[in-house]
């Protein structure tokens, strides 16, 4: 049913945010967007709309599912919704790092970027 | 705070808003909670903007989605999408053309400044109701009036233009020098005319039209002051008019000062002036009426003998039209509107069938969590595109007809042939077919949802209920009965465009080519200048191989009606019953036998027949039975146009007015008994030349014939009989093609809604026929209880349908040239093929119906 990921490549800059966001644990909205920021050092901070209109494409696109799975309850806030990375979304996540990598290689060789060629 | 921010969030679809508000809204609470007071009108702007952007962003996200899913849907039934796209591209096609059409000829104002205040002043008399004025009672009216700011007089005439590249005729308008400060009109370039240059004695002065100047001079602005030959009198050219003028109407091309006479003014039956009105601010048409009839009563005392009965008539400049125009314009439009409703309905229903199908899929998707918001939005992008699709279809068709529709503009009012396209009958019925659309598309998407209990899922749920059936068969029903009102109506007119053109007029138009030769005044002043010059074209033409007959008529019939002069005849000056009137025309010899008009009696005019001897008439058949019935009539004598003439023979009459008018008696003069300079609008100038075999082969050796006689005559109007003939119904005959075309339509798609929903009936009944098989129905039986539904539907459809169609008859009557609205053999013809059709329409589901297999039907489910 899953598109082959090359043909949602490049991804739109927050998606891959997002998803780099949720690499690690699942995450409600806000923390993806404190976490965007802190990965970002303050240099990218999605609002809100951007967030949710990016969520809802990638749910459609099967990249996140929303999850019931819950952290402890003490960290826990009953209203928030919470978003897991789909297997799907894990390739689409790599296929997109392959490709910027790819691409910082050829720029190397063209002496636009730092390091070994 | 909180409460505006969720404000702003209805900016996003209801959708998303649903799902994310209560989200959004924690993120922006944590958001205020870690900004620090100072920081906050920043971040407020910031919010409102990305809420804005966002939003819109969103938005177009579900557009292209459900563009997306529509594109998926309508593919996968390609069947129903191109028949909806077709419905549609119809029903706004002819719509779009019928109304702009409509809108030119009767409703848009002409384009002059307060065109609302312009008015048409006519004489009538008993039996007449457009009569031209006369120069004195013209000067009286203009006098006496108070009704009027402004009235003009002119005449329209055709003249030879030389002077500039090939001579050729062009018509012209005689203008007084009220009629362009009337109409309130400025020339492209120079100037009107001045009273001195309509003053007795002026020398020439012309306005060019837009057209003329172009074609001929090139669009040269050096024009102003140019001298020019119209009939061998000089002209001076002082002023171009604008592209957009038009008057009277769109053939003249020039415009000359008409320069009265004094003893212009001495006749007051010589009725040879149009005139045009501009009525004083405030004054209102009836006003103006009754005033002009105080003021026609008052001269008709001072003036008992020559304005008996003479009375005024007042209209808007913008009912020039006639009565049988207005008609058939009527007619288009509400065949028009039939379509549309035809179309429409078709679509509610093609709608209807599709909603119930997809019944399932749409609660399977609520059932799955779509919002009732996102399916009815995704229904109605569905329905705009079949509307849109359509749309495009429907412009492309409506450019097709427009064209071909033109010639249904009448030549009596100043607009131009060329129909602009009307955007706004466009945009009105696009707009009723995608509120059609979403009303018949959105709606049971609307109740699935709102059920929400899923008995839709359930397995073996029958698609449909009988509420809907109902609608479905009512919608049915409409069109079948839309369709009927169009096809008798139809119907109707082909019989009398067909009686029409099997009337015989008169004349054999077989062979016969026709062409003009108009000899210009003062060089052809004298009838015996003139006579050589007939007697010399026709004596070469004659020669010719292959020509039977040829002949000069002052006017050929059907080209121009006029030329009406009130007759005299001793024994009936005290008859009042009837207008004594008849149309005159001066012929050369042969002329009868030329177009094989049948001689009576008597004989034909003669070269000999000239003013040295009595003056000779040729009367047609009617004239006799009107004066003299049973006698005689040659050698009576009667008095028409101021002289008194001897019959000496009699002919068969022809329709002079065209194939569908009354027409006076027809009196024929021979050309030469014609005082120098009299009559000179009279003047035969109409050439016929009846040949065997192809006469048009002939036209390179008439015009060397003509050429050889006067190398500066132009020859124009070049035609053949035949042709006219048929012009003279060509406006009946688009009519009726159009008309047939939307009936065609109509009838068409009232077959495909029958047989769309018998289809559905029989496919949701499958199971309903399979149990009555396995209870021992025969096939027979099964055919004929679908075929009875059609037949039942068909019927309830056509029954109001006569009605209907009986009182369109009744409204077009006037069109009908003697068919009788009722005419049997249309209606039966006409019900007969829709119920055939209807029955066809049937056939394919009735022998689905037939197919069903018991055992599967069963297990279907």
């Amino acid at each position: 049913m899953h598109e082959d990921p090359a043909s949602l490549l490049p991804l739109p800059s927050a998606t891959f945010h997002i998803l780099m966001a949720l690499a690690s644990e699942d995450r409600h909205g806000y923390a993806i967007i404190q976490d965007i920021e802190q990965r970002t050092d303050g240099a990218l901070r999605l609002s809100a709309g951007t967030l949710y209109r990016s969520i809802q494409r990638m749910l459609e696109q099967g990249l996140l599912v929303e999850t019931n799975h819950r952290p402890a309850p003490e960290l826990d806030d009953e209203r928030r919704r919470y978003y897991r990375i789909t297997p799907f979304g894990t390739k689409v996540a790599r296929a997109e790092a392959n490709r910027l990598h790819e691409l910082v290689r050829m720029a190397r060789a063209s002496g636009f970027a730092p390091g070994r060629a | 705070m909180m409460r505006l921010y969720r404000l702003l969030l209805h900016l996003y679809p209801a959708s998303f808003r649903n799902e994310y508000a209560g989200e959004m809204c924690a993120v922006l609470a944590r958001r205020l909670r870690d900004t620090s007071a100072t920081g906050f009108p920043a971040l407020w702007i910031g919010v409102f903007f990305e809420v804005v952007f966002n939003a819109l962003a969103v938005h177009a996200d579900v557009l292209r989605q459900d563009l997306r899913y529509t594109a998926r849907a309508l593919r996968r039934t390609p069947g129903f999408a191109a028949t909806a796209v077709l419905v549609v591209a119809l029903g706004i096609g002819a719509n779009t053309a019928a109304f702009s059409l409509a809108d030119q000829v009767l409703l848009r104002p002409l384009s002059f400044p307060h065109p609302e205040q312009l008015v048409k002043l006519w004489q009538t008399e008993p039996g007449y109701t457009r009569l031209e004025l006369s120069p004195a009672n013209y000067a009286d009216w203009k006098k006496m009036s108070h009704s009027f700011a402004a009235m003009g007089a002119y005449n329209r005439n055709a003249v030879n233009l030389v002077g500039q590249g090939e001579p050729v005729r062009v018509d012209i308008a005689m203008v007084d020098r009220d009629v362009l400060p009337t109409l309130e009109v400025q020339p492209l370039l120079g100037r009107v005319f001045s009273p001195a240059e309509d003053g007795e004695g002026a020398s020439g002065t012309l306005l060019l039209s837009y057209g003329l100047w172009q074609r001929r001079f090139g669009g040269d602005p050096q024009v102003l002051g140019r001298q020019l030959l119209l009939n061998d009198e000089r002209y001076t050219v002082i002023g171009v008019m604008p592209r957009t003028f038009y008057f009277p109407n769109r053939d003249i091309e020039l415009w000359t000062a008409i320069r009265l006479k004094a003893e212009n003014y001495g006749d007051r039956n010589d009725n040879w002036l149009e005139a045009v009105g501009r009525l004083r601010g405030g004054v209102t048409v009836a006003q103006a009426l009754s005033e002009m009839a105080v003021i026609t009563a008052q001269l008709e005392r001072q003036y008992p003998k020559e304005n008996e009965g003479t009375r005024a008539n007042v209209y808007p400049l913008r009912d020039d039209v006639s009565k049988q125009s207005r008609l058939l314009l009527y007619a288009l439009v509400g065949a028009a509107i039939c379509v549309l409703l035809i179309a429409c309905t078709n679509l509610a229903n093609l709608l209807l069938v599709r909603a119930l199908m997809r019944e399932k899929e749409l609660a399977v998707r609520t059932a799955i969590g779509a919002g009732r918001e996102r399916l009815v939005r995704q229904l109605t992008t569905e329905s705009l595109v079949l509307a849109l699709l359509g749309g495009a279809f429907g412009v492309v068709a409506a450019g097709l007809t427009v064209p071909l529709l033109a010639r249904l503009v009448p030549n009596t009012l100043p607009v131009e042939q060329a129909t602009a396209f009307d955007w706004r009958v466009l945009l009105f019925a696009g707009l009723l077919t995608a509120l059609t659309g979403v009303v018949f598309g959105v709606a049971p998407a609307w109740r699935v949802c709102r059920k929400a209990d899923l008995t839709a899922l359930r397995e073996g749920a029958r698609a449909g209920s009988g509420k809907k059936e109902r609608l479905r068969s009512a919608l049915v029903i409409a069109e079948v009965t839309a369709s009927v009102v169009l096809l008798v109506s139809t119907g109707l007119l082909l019989r009398a465009l067909w009686k029409l053109q099997g009337n015989d007029p008169g004349f054999r138009t077989e062979g016969v080519l026709t062409l003009r030769t108009a000899l210009p005044d003062p060089k052809y002043n004298a009838t015996a200048t003139r006579a050589n010059f007939y007697n010399r074209v026709l004596g070469d033409i004659r020669q010719l191989p292959g020509v039977t007959g040829a002949a000069y008529i002052s006017f050929l019939p059907m080209v121009m009606g006029g030329g009406i002069w009130p007759v005299e005849v001793a024994e009936h000056l005290t008859d009042r019953s009837a207008p004594h009137t008849a149309s005159m025309r001066f012929v050369t010899p042969g002329f009868f036998s030329a177009m094989r008009i049948p001689l009576r009696g008597g004989r034909d005019v003669e070269d000999g027949d000239t003013l040295d001897r009595p003056l000779a008439a040729v009367v047609s058949q009617s004239f006799v039975e009107r004066y003299w019935p049973h006698q005689n009539p040659l050698g009576r004598h009667f008095k028409m146009a101021f002289q008194e003439h001897t019959i000496v023979g009699v002919v068969g009459d022809i329709r002079v007015r065209g194939m569908e008018s009354n027409c006076e008696p027809q009196v024929y003069f021979p050309y030469r008994q014609v005082q120098d300079g009299w009559f000179q609008f009279y003047e035969p100038k109409d050439l016929v030349v009846r040949a065997e075999g192809n006469s048009g082969a002939l036209l390179p050796q008439i015009f060397r014939i003509v050429h050889a006689a006067d190398a500066e005559q132009p020859v124009s109007n070049v035609r053949t009989l035949a042709d006219i003939v048929e012009s003279s119904t060509a406006s009946r005959a688009i009519e009726v093609r159009v008309l047939g075309a939307f009936a065609a339509i109509a009838f068409l798609l009232a077959a495909v809604g029958i047989h769309g929903v018998l289809a559905f009936a029989v496919s949701s009944r499958a199971r309903e026929i399979g149990v009555r098989m396995a209870l021992g129905a025969r096939r027979g039986d099964i055919v004929g209880m679908v075929l009875f539904r059609g037949a039942l539907l068909a019927m309830a459809g056509v029954i109001p349908g006569i009605a209907l169609a009986w009182y369109a008859g009744k409204t077009l009557e006037a069109l009908l040239a003697g068919v009788k609205p009722y005419d049997a053999a249309t209606f039966l013809a006409a019900t007969g093929l829709c119920l055939t059709m209807t029955m066809l329409g049937c056939l394919l589901p009735a022998w689905r119906a037939s197919r069903v297999d018991p055992m599967t039907a069963m297990r279907l489910e």
